[in-house]
């Protein structure tokens, strides 16, 4: 998880879909699709361009397309400006869809988190921020 | 991620489950009786989620003559606590709506 070189860390998460390449990457790259699973947006699959991604919590990311590849590569910045330096987040997700038999191996990295990073945007935000509240205070609790 | 990061997402994804676990954390010791009066569903269903919980380490069992107490293993938790795992489960929780939206787009 840990990149010595750059000291950045990223988070990689795989999951086997049960469908073809083709429409995970519908799901993945047309803005109405994009919103219902992932937030509004006004995302192009164009090299360069830039979005938002606009999260439910009010939150706003700063996006760049880095890199398209039809069925296969999806690549993106996924910044979040923040006065507080162990807030702010400079990083990049990238989808890599492979054929399987049964469907698609998706695989999702997230990489460019510093090591100082204090909570993970999206994650402390969206649905787990009061689950992972009451757990703090549950592990802190515990000593 | 680590396959035990995995499986603890993936148990604690379950509000019902959650909701058990929850309530083991504040309230302590429970009988799979005690918990299925407040759980909002059948006994049986109690003991399937106490299983899972127990399969991830995030309960302990101790058996008493014909009653089994339930018990949350706090330490268990531990990795959670790390922001990358939470950008982790965050990212689940996405492929979760993900694979839903899949479906609908099939009908």
């Amino acid at each position: 998880m840990t990149d010595a070189a750059t000291e950045t860390r990223s988070v990689v998460v795989e999951r086997e879909i049960a469908y073809p390449p083709e429409k995970l990457w519908r799901a993945l790259t047309q803005p109405h699709l994009m919103e219902e699973w992932l937030m509004k947006n006004d995302f192009k699959p164009d090299v360069g361009h830039r979005f938002n991604l606009r999260g439910d919590w009010g939150g706003v990311l700063d996006c760049e397309v880095l890199a398209v590849e039809q069925n296969r590569t999806l690549s993106y910045t996924w910044d979040f400006k923040h006065d507080d330096a162990a807030y702010d987040l400079k990083s990049v997700v990238t989808f890599t869809l492979t054929p399987t038999s049964k469907g698609t191996h998706l695989r999702m990295e997230q990489s460019g988190f510093r090591p100082t990073q204090k909570q993970a945007l999206g994650g402390a935000h969206a649905g787990w921020k009061q689950f992972f509240d009451k757990l703090d205070q549950v592990v802190a609790s515990e000593g | 991620m680590s396959k035990a990061h995995d499986t603890l997402f993936r148990t604690l994804a379950d509000p019902t489950r959650r909701a058990i676990f929850e309530r083991l954390c504040r309230e302590g010791e429970k009988t799979v009786g005690a918990l299925t009066a407040r759980a909002g569903v059948s006994q049986p269903v109690v003991s399937k989620h106490l299983g899972i919980l127990k399969q991830a380490g995030l309960v302990r069992d101790r058996p008493d003559g014909r009653q089994t107490h339930y018990s949350a293993q706090l330490g268990a938790l531990a990795p959670l606590i790390d922001w990358t795992s939470q950008m982790a489960g965050y990212w689940e929780t996405k492929f979760d709506h993900l694979e839903d939206l899949l479906k609908r787009m099939d009908q």
